[in-house]
């Protein structure tokens, strides 16, 4: 779950790779989006051990869109830099609270890689925040469409901070993080950060979900045709 | 030129470690400071880490102009600005011609 969300947003990203709105930009969201390939990487890999016929290539190339247990919100198709900003606003404040409770995961290899992404991630959260302060007290129009963008991606954001059964037996076990706290911490910061921008959180009770069971949009099949094409076309190929 | 349509232009200078001096990396467009140096960090240091990083706004630095270059002299017939005639203890590291 944590690997597929971060794989797929960082394919969403590195489409960006040379369309950013300006240089700095776009080397700051490709940055972002390596560091996310890099946390997916290393827990596909652990994935794949604990498999013990895998590898990490195996998961992240021949897995099908229901076999994949992301998020909608990582991989929705990328809208216009306000969308990108308010997307990566919410799912950096949840991966900061995410890593936050991982490091102290009894697993030792997760509560590793927690230590090393929570670092990554402090420095994405601040990137994210940023932006979507300079877009919210900038013109009229970013403020407008930072607002569109947040209506339109608020029903998908809860997705992100839902348990389920699979994190509710790892976390009677001390592995993975207890998400009501996560959930409490988020719509903590968000309130803080709306109430300064005077920004009203959308009233909203509906909710996207089912990505995390293999339920997916549209969207995956257009991500992993593009991300599994060489591989399926030459399997196994090198250079 | 076309106008410059992007945020205003920031001056990068990166110090490789403490006590060194800093040395002009490049520019960059940001909205304020604090994005300059989040901008600095993700454009200058991807190949090497700093240990600090300043970011001035380029409309802030005064430059001279081909005009003043006249009054710049070569010093070359004046060895003695040049601070060669000291011993220099060991273990102090300097960085002069």
């Amino acid at each position: 779950m944590l690997a597929d969300d971060r794989l797929i947003l960082s394919h969403r990203l590195s489409e960006l790779c040379g369309h950013g709105p300006s240089l700095e930009e776009d080397i700051a969201l490709t940055n972002v989006a390596l560091d996310l390939l890099g946390q997916a990487n290393e827990l596909l890999t652990y994935a794949a051990e604990i498999d013990g016929n895998k590898t990490a290539d195996d998961l992240a190339y021949l897995r099908s869109d229901v076999e994949f247990k992301n998020t909608i919100i990582t991989e929705l198709e990328n809208g216009d830099f306000a969308f990108i900003i308010v997307r990566q606003f919410f799912f950096d404040i949840y991966s900061y609270f995410l890593f936050s409770e991982l490091i102290k995961s009894k697993d030792e290899r997760i509560a590793a890689i927690a230590e090393k992404s929570l670092k990554e991630v402090t420095y994405h959260l601040r990137h994210s925040k940023k932006w979507f302060h300079i877009l919210s007290e900038g013109t009229e129009e970013s403020r407008t469409r930072l607002i569109d963008a947040i209506d339109e991606l608020w029903s998908y954001s809860n997705e992100l901070l839902d348990s389920n059964e699979i994190i509710d037996s790892l976390e009677s076990e001390n592995i993975a993080p207890n998400m009501t706290n996560i959930k409490s911490n988020w719509h903590k910061m968000i309130k803080e950060n709306f109430e300064q921008l005077n920004l009203q959180i959308p009233d909203i009770t509906w909710f996207h979900s089912g990505g995390r069971v293999g339920k997916h949009s549209e969207s995956l099949g257009g991500v992993l045709t593009d991300m599994q094409y060489l591989q399926r076309a030459i399997p196994n190929a090198e250079w | 030129m076309a106008n410059d349509t992007q945020l205003d232009l920031w001056e990068v200078f990166t110090q490789r470690k403490s006590g060194t001096p800093f040395i002009h990396a490049g520019s960059l467009h940001a909205a304020d400071n604090e994005q300059a140096l989040q901008n600095a960090r993700d454009v200058y240091t991807r190949r090497e880490k700093p240990y600090a990083i300043w970011v001035v706004p380029s409309s802030e630095i005064t430059s001279s102009t081909p005009e003043d270059n006249p009054s710049f002299f070569d010093p070359g017939d004046k060895p003695y600005r040049h601070p060669k005639f000291y011993k220099i203890p060991k273990g102090v590291s300097v960085d002069i011609e």
